[in-house]
């Protein structure tokens, strides 16, 4: 999977799971300030980048540290390149 | 006797037959069911019955995600129907943070729906990885009552009575109860259940689902009827907006209905077979409520499920307190039994029929079961002044209860 077919795997998710206007979906984009999400989403914004990526992120000290989806991407190519 | 004048000043309406009061009111007098085949039944093993009165055309997403991540469809109609209510009210925004404002809104249980798809995915591995944020909010017992005050900001007091088919009345008491004592000024109140196959089953392993009438929908439920053979399950959200009458009498509100009397009793005979005897005790105990004598009740909404025992019970009890005097008839034909909703959305149509002057017949009651005789049937809708109307709700468990309407006052 290319980085860039990671990237839209991450948004279309997300977009999916919350409901999302692809058009607010820039790197810069606070996941709280501009796309409206709260604790309880990042709970399930965790659950569902599980499900897409088939790894296990949720006791990981840089998930608490995500504030922009752009940050979000970071993370995953992170992760899946470094299980490759 | 209560303490405070109640009034109802609001109705929401989620049903088989509509979606708004007026909807609702609309298809009852025109003798409408809502009783559907469902082909999706005929996929569950052992399930012998195949209608149900589902709520068609309700699109859960019109209500913001962030409220919705919360609720199952049963949430998604009381929030609807809440809304609606507090529309027609007209009650003021400023009110439902007031804490004098207040929920009391049950359903029979949490979501089946959302805890057989959590049960799905956990047999797979017993793993809880998958389990979504907002799983127990729409299992939970209150998740109704939960959803609506939280959706709409209101801060009083928040109840969720579970009491199966009797839900939505004993809401409805309980929060005529609550404004009575001076705890609330305003409660939304009433019920709300979504259907599902188990709830279906609950009464066909009883052999009291319908199941002779799968090819003649809406042939079925037949209240009273000689050939009735059982209930039909439904859903919707039937809520009543509930006020202190000098509140609602001060603020210029249009009033629709009072409410002047409850009463909800055990009937330990039986968890599970009605009694006639429980029944009486239940309305005699709501006329004494209300200081009226039973030859005042110009109407009684039975219960009447369609069901061979318990239609049998009601008609004994209601013979033994009116005799033959007095107007009954019962709503299942229409709306089949939508469980906890229907003592709420049951209330509302007496209120309709009596803003209206015209009663509505049992549909499917062409051959009374002589057992069923010696009570006043209406098998057609009949024009009438009516000022009181005595509404049953009876339940699984041996819950009984009765709420008195007395028509819009002075």
């Amino acid at each position: 999977m290319t980085e860039q077919e990671i990237i839209e795997k991450i948004d279309s998710s997300l977009a999916e799971e919350f409901e999302l206007d692809r058009g607010d979906m820039t790197p810069e984009a606070n996941i709280y300030d501009d796309l409206g999400l709260d604790s309880l989403d990042t709970v399930d914004m965790v659950i569902v980048l599980e499900g897409a990526f088939s790894f296990k992120i949720r006791e990981e000290e840089a998930v608490r540290n995500i504030r922009t989806l752009g940050d979000i991407h970071r993370f995953v190519l992170e992760k899946v390149t470094g299980n490759s | 006797m209560s303490l405070e004048s109640v009034v109802v000043t609001g109705i929401g309406i989620v049903s088989p037959l509509g979606h708004s009061f007026e909807q609702l009111n609309r298809a009852l007098f025109a003798g409408e069911s809502g009783v559907k085949y469902v082909p999706e039944l005929e996929e569950i093993g052992g399930l012998r019955s195949r209608l149900a009165a589902t709520v068609e055309g309700v699109d859960p997403k019109q209500v913001p995600r962030k409220i919705r991540r919360s609720m199952s469809k049963m949430s998604v109609y009381a929030y609807l129907a809440s809304q609606q209510a507090l529309a027609m009210a007209g009650y003021p925004a400023e009110q439902l943070a007031s804490g004098r404002t207040g929920v009391v809104i049950g359903s029979t249980l949490g979501s089946t729906e959302t805890s057989e798809k959590f049960f799905i995915d956990y047999f797979i591995d017993h793993s809880l990885e998958r389990m979504k944020s907002g799983l127990f909010f729409q299992i939970m017992g209150h998740s109704c009552a939960a959803n609506v005050a939280q959706s709409l900001g209101i801060t009083g007091r928040v109840m969720a009575p579970s009491a199966a088919c009797a839900t939505g009345c004993q809401a409805v008491g309980y929060a005529y109860e609550q404004i009575a004592f001076g705890r609330q000024d305003a409660i939304l109140c009433g019920g709300a259940d979504e259907f599902h196959p188990l709830t279906t089953a609950t009464f066909d392993v009883m052999s009291a689902a319908s199941t002779g009438f799968n090819q003649q929908p809406t042939e079925s439920p037949r209240p009273f009827d000689q050939n009735r053979d059982g209930i039909i399950c439904g859903e919707g959200s039937g809520i009543l907006l509930l006020e202190k009458k000098s509140v609602a009498v001060a603020r210029g509100a249009t009033i629709l209905a009072e409410i002047i009397g409850f009463a909800t009793t055990s009937d330990t005979s039986s968890i599970a077979t009605p009694d006639s005897g429980a029944m009486y005790d239940c309305m005699r105990l709501a006329l004494e409520d209300s200081g009226l004598d039973a030859e005042e009740i110009d109407y009684i909404n039975a219960h009447a499920t369609g069901t061979i025992q318990g239609d049998v019970a009601e008609t004994e009890a209601i013979r033994q307190l009116v005799g033959d005097r007095v107007p009954v008839s019962s709503l299942k034909g229409h709306l089949g039994h939508t469980m906890a909703a229907s003592g709420a959305i049951e209330l509302a149509a007496s209120i309709g029929m009596m803003l209206h002057s015209e009663l509505v017949a049992t549909r499917n009651l062409h051959q009374i079961d002589p057992a069923c005789s010696g009570i006043k049937h209406l098998q057609q809708n009949q024009p009438a002044e009516v000022t009181y109307v005595l509404k049953n709700n009876f339940a699984m468990g041996g819950i009984n209860s009765t709420v008195i309407l007395r028509s819009k006052t002075e």
